[in-house]
């Protein structure tokens, strides 16, 4: 079964989201932009095959939505859907606090572990610099992008790295400068796809702690991907159960203890 | 052209660079290996390899087409038939579930094979196998203007490509999630290749061809320590080559692109051991 734990991360007082307004504000006391995403029956078909259908789920912003199943649920499909990349049928609605729609969605997005040909000479700077400016970087780059790839370093406590080889980064590593990424500008919704696989536990403490400091700090809406169950558990706000749809969703506590729950991953004597 | 000339036999009064062909030749390599070893950066990055290779042996089919369509100019019906063919192979990648080392190669034999049918048609393929090894020695001053034009292109549309290929080349999801059109972005830069390779093959062979694209940038990747030393160092690697190549096949009455291809292996090889661990 899965490790219970009693030392979940909490909520900041007076949050509250069953229906937004959220009487939380944003940090520096500015209205939120964004405050919920409302996903209705979405579906996705990649030839004959239906991969998602008639998905409903509602996002919050300053919550942690953690997405769990079995591999081939469907979860990575709905984070791609939801950026954009691939095509949907249904509704993706993203609505101020005033039920009005948001201005344009900022989406930062990390990525499961990389598959990449590591021996390549292109530093952390040079990636970072090359997402964040249109300069080509093979013109070298200069004080002032260097002093923003730092900046944006700095969010998630790496700036030491900023001229190591990416491919020379150990796992826990790649995923903070990647995080670092995701996090500059600034987005409204944060999509993490199994950030940590393969990162040690220090790492994957350190990577968690760091991503609810920003849920708390910055109120956005995060959206996890993962297979470790003791980390939804202890930092998920609320968790949706997939099977090709949502088959399950609600706090840790209720989706955690539910039969669909015992049913997807242990129906077959162990977890899936 | 003239000024040109006079200029070369001031600065570089070489035995070797008495002749206008090897003038001609020089200043050949001087636009064919930065052109190559700029675009080699990103080939092997996106382990693109074995589909430049694909593209070269295309050229072959190029000629054919020509021929059978009565087209004047061979370097014409290459860069339509390797333009279609890169933007071909790389439709099929993305729409099919096989592995694209498998769809390169069923291209690449196709192309081959094509070619090989209808150029020997009679038995006529001697007339064309100077495609095969290249001749840099009869370029032309009308073939060193086409070359300017795609070096100058290639550059300018470089500057462009060049951050949204980095990102694509370490993650395309990631990149996609960043504004980068993934797929646009590897069509441009498969055309681009395509438009290099086509524009260089007369002059370096369908079997060298992707030797002097790949080997610059493999080598720069040895000594490298961030993107614009990989990019300056595999430009800098490939005109030494070039330059080298062209002086030792001089002396030593071989081809010039084997040569050269002999040359980048061995800057390859030496520079292996500086690799970072």
């Amino acid at each position: 079964m899965t490790q219970k734990t009693n030392s979940r991360v909490p909520a900041p007082a007076g949050h509250a989201h069953a229906h937004c307004p959220h009487p939380a504000p944003c940090a520096d006391n500015a209205p939120c932009r964004l405050c919920r995403i409302e996903v209705d029956h979405l579906g996705v078909t990649m030839g004959r095959q239906v991969l998602l259908k008639d998905v409903s789920l509602h996002i919050h912003c300053g919550e942690l939505t953690a997405l769990i199943g079995a591999n081939g649920a469907g979860k990575t499909t709905l984070l791609r859907a939801l950026l954009g990349q691939v095509e949907h049928t249904g509704t993706v609605r993203h609505l101020t606090s005033d039920g009005l729609p948001a201005a344009e969605l900022r989406t930062g997005y990390v990525p499961q572990q990389l598959e990449f040909d590591r021996s390549s000479p292109v530093t952390v700077m040079d990636f970072l610099a090359a997402a964040l400016t249109p300069r080509a970087v093979f013109l070298g780059v200069n004080r002032r992008m260097r002093g923003r790839v730092a900046e944006a370093l700095a969010r998630t406590h790496c700036e030491k790295l900023a001229d190591r080889p990416l491919g020379a980064l150990s796992g826990g590593e790649l995923q903070r400068v990647l995080l670092a990424l995701a996090l500059t500008p600034q987005p409204d919704l944060l999509i993490l796809d199994e950030p940590v696989s393969g990162v040690d536990q220090n790492g994957l403490e350190s990577f968690y702690q760091t991503v609810s400091e920003l849920k708390h700090k910055n109120h956005m809406a995060i959206l996890l991907v993962s297979h470790d169950l003791g980390v939804v558990e202890r930092y998920a706000d609320r968790v949706v159960l997939m099977q090709g749809t949502v088959i399950k969703q609600g706090s840790p506590e209720v989706v955690l203890d539910s039969p669909e729950f015992e049913q997807v991953f242990y129906a077959k004597g162990g977890r899936a | 052209m003239n000024a040109v000339y006079a200029a070369m036999d001031a600065l570089l009064p070489f035995e070797w660079l008495h002749y206008t062909f090897m003038k001609n030749a020089l200043l050949a390599l001087l636009l064919i290996t930065p052109l190559l070893g700029m675009l080699g950066t990103m080939a092997v990055d996106n382990k693109m390899a074995f589909f430049s290779d694909a593209l070269g042996h295309s050229a072959l089919t190029g000629v054919a087409l020509g021929v059978v369509l009565g087209m004047e100019s061979q370097m014409l019906s290459m860069l339509i038939f390797g333009v279609f063919w890169a933007a071909l192979i790389t439709f099929v990648k993305h729409h099919s579930k096989m592995s694209a080392d498998t769809i390169i190669s069923v291209f690449s034999s196709t192309s081959i094979a094509l070619g090989l049918v209808v150029l020997s048609r009679g038995g006529a393929f001697a007339k064309y196998s100077n495609v095969l090894v290249g001749d840099v020695l009869s370029v032309t001053q009308g073939d060193l203007l086409a070359l300017l034009v795609a070096l100058l292109v290639t550059a300018a549309c470089w500057a462009l490509l060049f951050n949204p290929l980095m990102m694509t080349s370490v993650n395309a999801p990631l990149a996609q999630s960043r504004g980068v059109h993934a797929h646009l972005v590897e069509y441009a830069f498969t055309t681009l290749v395509a438009v290099a390779v086509m524009v260089s093959i007369r002059w370096v062979g369908v079997m060298l061809i992707n030797s002097l694209l790949i080997l610059p940038a493999a080598a720069s990747r040895n000594i490298a320590r961030n993107a614009a030393a990989y990019l300056r160092d595999s430009v800098l690697i490939a005109l030494f080559c070039g330059v080298t190549g062209l002086i030792l096949s001089y002396y030593l009455n071989t081809s010039a692109g084997a040569a050269i291809v002999l040359v980048a292996a061995c800057v390859y090889f030496a520079t292996l051991p500086l690799r970072r661990k």
